[in-house]
C-alpha cells in the first residue's frame, strides 16, 4: 500500500469509511509530513491538534455506526486569508501579526461542519497580492519542484495561493482552500502540477475572508485531481446571508455529476490568447489539450474575445482601487499592529502603523488605487476601467452563443525562479490568461497537462459559463484522464 | 499624466501611509510605469457602455432590522492594540 500522504480526498474519505485505516492514522501521517517540511515555508501556523480532534470525531462516529460526514477524516490546509476562530489569521501581513479572530469564516466553518480537520494556516502573498509568493511578511514559499537533477534554484510556487499549491504538490495535505482574485488559485495550481477551480463569483461566501478586491475575490478548492476539487467545492459553496453578493442557489452535487464524456459540447479556442512571446511548449500543450477534448467527443470552434488585451490594465485599476478602500480598515485601532511614538497624534499613528505594517507590494497597490480614485482622475481611470470590464464580460457572453466552454493555457510560462521577476509590471503580466475570467465572474479551472523541457508542470485552463462549474469540472476530468499526469516533485526538503 | 515625487507624497498622505523622501523617489518611476501602462485603456471606445456594477446579476437583499449577534463587547475588543474600560482607545484628538 502506498503512503497515506499520497492519498487524495476521495481515497481518504472512502478508506476511513471502509475501515482500511483510521482517520487518526491519516491525520498523524500528514502532521508528520507538515512538521518535516519547514524548508518549503508553506505554513505560517501549524495546527496538528485541530486535525487530530477532527480525525478522532470521525473515528468515533464510525465506531458508533453513524453515517459519516462528507469530509470525515480528511485533513486539509487553510489559506491564511480565512478567519479561523482562535487561530492566528494574518493574510501574510505584519499588520495582522498576532490577530486571533473571535469568529470563523463561513467557508472554513462549512468545511469543519463537513468533518474536515485543519493541518495549519498556509502562507500566501501578502493580502493575496502577488503571483510568486514573494510578498509574504513570513517569507517566501519555496516550490517543491526543481528544474532538474542537481539544479537547486528555488522556484516560485505561484501566487497568491502558493502555500496551498506547494503543500499539496509536496503531499503535506491532500487538498487546501485557495482564493482567486485574478488567478490566485489557477496560476499556482499550474506552477505545481495540481488542480484548482475558481467557481462563479458568489458561489462561496466571502464572509470572514480577508478582503482584497471584493468584486473579484472568490474562494475555491485546490487538490491533486478534479474529483477532489468537486468534493471540496461542494462543501465550501452555498448561500450565506452574511455576504451581500452570495448566490442564493442550491449547490449542485458536482462529484456525482462528473463525466468525461464531452459529446455535444462545443469548446471555444479564443484567438486573442495566442500571444507573441508565448513559449512554444505552451502552444504545443494547448494543441494537445484541443486534441484531448476532441477525443472526449467535444467539437472545437474558433472564437474571438476582442477585448482580451485590455483585461490586465482594467484589472490593475479595479483591483487596487478596491484594495485601497478595503485596506483602509487597518488603522491600528481595532486589531493588529499599532505604531505610536511619544507625542504622536492620531493621524501620525495611522500613517506610521500602515507604513510599518504593509509590505512594499501592498503599499504600491494602495497608492495606485488611491491615485486612480482621487479627484480629477476617477472618471478617466476607474469609470473607464469599469466600462471596459463590461465589454470584457460581453465578450464572454457573445462567445457562449458559439460554445459551452473555453480552453486556454493557464499561465504564459512554467514556474520562474524566486527573485527572477523584479519589475512589478512584468510580474503582473503573468496573470494575462487568468484575469479575464475573473473580471467576467465566470468559473475557471486549471488542470495539469504535462511538463516542459526542464521537467516543470504546465497547466491548461478551462473557462465556463456562469454557474456551469459542472461543465468546467467535466472538461477538466476529460483532460486529466488523457494527460495521465503522474509527475511529482522529488522530496529534497 | 506622469507621476512625480510630489504626487507620490500626496497620494501616500491621502492613503495614510508614512513615506520617506527616498521611498517617494523610488516609487515615482515605478508607479509612473504602471500608470503609463494602464493608460492604454483610454483607446477603447466606451461610448454608450455602462460601467460594470455587478458581474453576476444579483438583487441586493434586505433583512429585518434586528440585532443578530449582540452583547459581544469583549470579543470585539479582544484584538484591540489598546482598550480600556470597554472602549477602543486612541491618542487624544481634541485638545
Amino acid at each position: 500500500m502506498s503512503a497515506l500522504t499520497d492519498l487524495g480526498v476521495a481515497a481518504i474519505r472512502n478508506g476511513v469509511r471502509d475501515g482500511e485505516f483510521s482517520a487518526r492514522e491519516v491525520a498523524e501521517a500528514f502532521n508528520t509530513a507538515v512538521a518535516g517540511a519547514d524548508a518549503l515555508n508553506a505554513f505560517i501556523v501549524k495546527t496538528p491538534e485541530h486535525a487530530l480532534t477532527a480525525a478522532d470525531a470521525a473515528d468515533k462516529a464510525r465506531a458508533a455506526g453513524e453515517t459519516l460526514k462528507p469530509l470525515a477524516g480528511v485533513p486539509i490546509g487553510m489559506k491564511d486569508l480565512f478567519a479561523t476562530k482562535g487561530v492566528q489569521t494574518t493574510a501574510a501581513s505584519r499588520i495582522l501579526e498576532g490577530f486571533k479572530p473571535e469568529y470563523e469564516s463561513t467557508v472554513s466553518h462549512k468545511l469543519w461542519d463537513a468533518g474536515a480537520g485543519m493541518l495549519g494556516k498556509l502562507n500566501l502573498d501578502q493580502f493575496a497580492m502577488g503571483s510568486s509568493n514573494e510578498t509574504s511578511y513570513f517569507g517566501n514559499v519555496i516550490s517543491p519542484w526543481r528544474r532538474g537533477e542537481g539544479d537547486t534554484t528555488p522556484l516560485a510556487p505561484g501566487g497568491s495561493s502558493g502555500g496551498s499549491s506547494a503543500a499539496i504538490a509536496a503531499r503535506l495535505c491532500p487538498a487546501a482552500t485557495g482564493t482567486d482574485t485574478g488567478g490566485s488559485i489557477r496560476q499556482p495550481a499550474a506552477f505545481t502540477g495540481i488542480s484548482g477551480i475558481k467557481p462563479t463569483y458568489g458561489r462561496c461566501s466571502r464572509w470572514g475572508v480577508v478582503a482584497f478586491a471584493s468584486s473579484l475575490d472568490q474562494a475555491g478548492p485546490m487538490a491533486r485531481d478534479v474529483r477532489d476539487c468537486a468534493i471540496l467545492l461542494e462543501a465550501m459553496a452555498g448561500f450565506d446571508p452574511k455576504d451581500s453578493t452570495s448566490l442564493d442557489m442550491a449547490v449542485p452535487n458536482w462529484e456525482a455529476g462528473l463525466s468525461a464524456d464531452l459529446r455535444g459540447k462545443r469548446v471555444g479556442i479564443p484567438a486573442e490568447y495566442r500571444m507573441d512571446g508565448t513559449p512554444a511548449e505552451i502552444e504545443a500543450l494547448w494543441q494537445q489539450g484541443i486534441a484531448w477534448l476532441k477525443d472526449a467527443g467535444a467539437e472545437i470552434v474558433e472564437v474571438s474575445l476582442p477585448h482580451t488585451k485590455y483585461a490586465l490594465p482594467a484589472y490593475y485599476i479595479i483591483a487596487p482601487a478596491e484594495a485601497s478602500s478595503n485596506l483602509a480598515r487597518y488603522d491600528g485601532v481595532r486589531y493588529g499592529l499599532r505604531e505610536l511614538a511619544d507625542g504622536q497624534n492620531l493621524q501620525d499613528m495611522y500613517a506610521a502603523t500602515r507604513a510599518a505594517g504593509f509590505g512594499d507590494e501592498v503599499k504600491r497597490r494602495i497608492l495606485i488605487g488611491t491615485y486612480v480614485l482621487s479627484a480629477g482622475f476617477y472618471d478617466a481611470y476607474y469609470t473607464q476601467a469599469q466600462k471596459v470590464r463590461t465589454l470584457i464580460a460581453r465578450d464572454f457572453d457573445n462567445a457562449w452563443s458559439q460554445c459551452d466552454l473555453l480552453l486556454t493555457p493557464t499561465a504564459p510560462s512554467a514556474a520562474f525562479g524566486l527573485g527572477e521577476k523584479v519589475d512589478p509590471l512584468a510580474m503582473y503580466l503573468n496573470d494575462v490568461f487568468t484575469v479575464p475570467a475573473s473580471l467576467a465572474g465566470v468559473p475557471a479551472m486549471s488542470v495539469p497537462g504535462g511538463l516542459d523541457a526542464g521537467g516543470l508542470p504546465l497547466g491548461l485552463q478551462i473557462i465556463g459559463k456562469p454557474f456551469d462549474e459542472q461543465g468546467v469540472l467535466n472538461a477538466g476530468l476529460a483532460i486529466e484522464q488523457r494527460a495521465g499526469f503522474t509527475a511529482r516533485p522529488k522530496a529534497w526538503w | 499624466m506622469s507621476v512625480d515625487t510630489a504626487t507620490v507624497k500626496k497620494v501616500a498622505s491621502l492613503a495614510r501611509i508614512a513615506i520617506s523622501d527616498a521611498d517617494a523617489e523610488r516609487l515615482a518611476p515605478e508607479l509612473n510605469n504602471i500608470v503609463g501602462w494602464i493608460e492604454q485603456l483610454g483607446e477603447v471606445d466606451t461610448k454608450d457602455v455602462a460601467p460594470m456594477t455587478a458581474v453576476i446579476p444579483n438583487t441586493l437583499r434586505l433583512r429585518a432590522d434586528v440585532i443578530t449577534e449582540g452583547n459581544q463587547r469583549d470579543a470585539v475588543l479582544a484584538n484591540a492594540p489598546q482598550g480600556e474600560h470597554g472602549f477602543f482607545t486612541v491618542p487624544k484628538v481634541v485638545e
